[in-house]
């Protein structure tokens, strides 16, 4: 299966790398037709208005928005948890509005609040390793949307259908068992898609 | 249990910065315009290095009012820069929530001869450095981040350029050094061992590599991403060209897609002037930044 990285800014080349640790292929996406070749996107961490304004400038907005739309799966991380969202707290707009949440921008704080936990995450590890910077979280989640993680009473993880997201980046950890769980709902999603 | 300014929290912030422009702002309104161009960060400061230059004296911290009010201004992160050794301005920085400082040559150093101790930080720091064994004394003080020096202030890419090839070319060299090898060229070179060791089991750098001083165009971005740069930090280039929003915008671009040669010709089309250059020869050695710190 190929599966791509959004590769406008941030830490793309990481997320390739866990990609290929889970033994399949990884595709640096820096142009729309690439979406075309992938079974699943993961929209990487960096700063979600870079990735915003250099999504508008190459006609990349519908393109992601009917990735989506397609059933492909997407994994945002951080930035890429903004980019999916609905709802921005105090923003007026949002940007793909492909999962129905509302988000809070750097919501944990600057980057002198920015820490790391060992997290419980359902269904996928009882203590994954996750760095937080200058995260956001989630405030709101509509009731088909499972909460795979929190902390402190703030939603930090969460899946909607096809859609992963994490307030945190598994992109800086070696541990490669969420990028697995984003891997076996491609699998599954390659499954329905082909049926 | 949670834990703050931890390594990992403090080098993955430049990690996620990867791919960007960091631009060098003075006030609220060119924050403003360099968040909007896609800037991933902007640096506070009260002058850009080519006013300080011509301006001469001491540089110093900028005056917390400006940090401030950039601070206010965006959301993306703020950087704001510090006299090289000066503990004081740089807890000051951290106690008004700067997001990362420059340990920064382009100010007047208040230590000549030691830098700061940065592992004692919650915040993350970036240094200049010149070849490797420069980067590596400062990620053994525990620099998060580094930007290879050039000549800041001049919109003369050549420096960028010769400290960016030393850096890369010297990684290469420690990829085939064999241990023996390594402990002499940290000798000679004042390098860590421990670093050494880890750079030729990576094949890279432990942090973040930026460019910086003398970016002035989309091409200049675009030449130092070629040659390995992690992202580049834009100082006096944009808002000293005729037209910032739009070589704000253009850098942005060139960064990202540094390979789209047809693309970079659109961008550079038409753009005004970039700002003035200054040819290397011209500069005394007291006028050199990139020598103030060893």
């Amino acid at each position: 299966m190929k599966i791509g990285v959004l590769g406008l800014q941030g830490a793309i080349i990481e997320h390739a790398r866990t990609i290929e640790a889970c033994g399949q292929e990884a595709v640096i996406v820096k142009r729309k037709e690439q979406l075309d070749d992938i079974d699943g996107l993961i929209l990487p961490g960096g700063e979600s208005t870079t990735m915003r304004r250099l999504i508008d400038r190459y006609e990349f907005f519908d393109a992601l928005v009917d990735f989506g739309k397609s059933g492909k799966p997407i994994f945002g991380t951080c930035a890429g948890l903004i980019l999916l969202a609905t709802d921005i707290d105090g923003q007026d707009d949002a940007h793909l509005k492909l999962m129905d949440m509302k988000v809070s921008r750097n919501a944990f704080g600057r980057q002198r609040e920015s820490f790391e936990v060992a997290l419980e995450m359902k269904g996928v590890a009882p203590d994954f390793e996750a760095v937080f910077i200058r995260a956001p979280y989630i405030l709101e989640v509509k009731e088909n949307t499972e909460v795979i993680a929190s902390y402190n009473d703030k939603i930090v993880a969460a899946r909607q259908d096809h859609y992963l997201v994490t307030a945190f980046h598994p992109e800086l950890t070696d541990d490669h068992r969420l990028v697995q769980y984003f891997v076996e709902m491609v699998k599954e999603s390659r499954k329905k898609l082909a049926s | 249990m949670s834990n703050v300014g931890t390594s990992r929290v403090k080098r993955g912030m430049a990690e996620m910065q990867k791919g960007g422009v960091i631009m060098d702002v003075v006030n609220a309104e060119q924050a403003k315009i360099a968040e909007e161009a896609g800037a991933v960060a902007v640096m506070a400061l009260e002058r850009v290095p080519s006013d300080i230059r011509a301006a001469g004296g001491v540089a110093r911290m900028a005056d917390p009012t400006v940090t401030e009010e950039v601070l206010n201004a965006v959301s993306i992160p703020v950087m704001a820069k510090a006299r090289i050794g000066h503990i004081v301005e740089a807890r000051v920085l951290e106690a008004m929530g700067a997001d990362y400082i420059d340990e920064s040559e382009v100010l007047t150093p208040a230590d000549d001869i030691y830098h700061i101790d940065k592992n004692d930080f919650t915040v993350p720091f970036v240094c200049g450095c010149r070849n490797l064994g420069e980067a590596l004394r400062r990620i053994g003080e525990g620099a998060s981040m580094l930007r290879t020096k050039g000549e800041p202030g001049t919109g003369n890419i050549v420096e960028a350029v010769r400290h960016m090839r030393e850096v890369q070319s010297e990684i290469r060299h420690i990829q085939n050094m064999q241990k023996d090898e390594i402990m002499v060229y940290a000798k000679q070179t004042g390098s860590p061992y421990e670093l050494l060791l880890e750079i030729k089991e990576l094949g890279r750098l432990p942090v973040v590599n930026f460019a910086a001083g003398g970016i002035a165009t989309p091409s200049d971005a675009a030449l130092m991403m070629e040659l390995g740069a992690d992202g580049v930090f834009v100082g006096s280039g944009i808002f000293k060209s005729d037209n910032p929003q739009k070589f704000a915008r253009s850098i942005v671009e060139a960064t990202t897609h540094y390979q789209d040669y047809e693309l970079i010709a659109k961008l550079s089309k038409g753009l005004g002037t970039a700002m003035p250059g200054i040819e290397m020869a011209s500069l005394t050695d007291h006028d050199r930044m990139q020598d103030r710190s060893e």
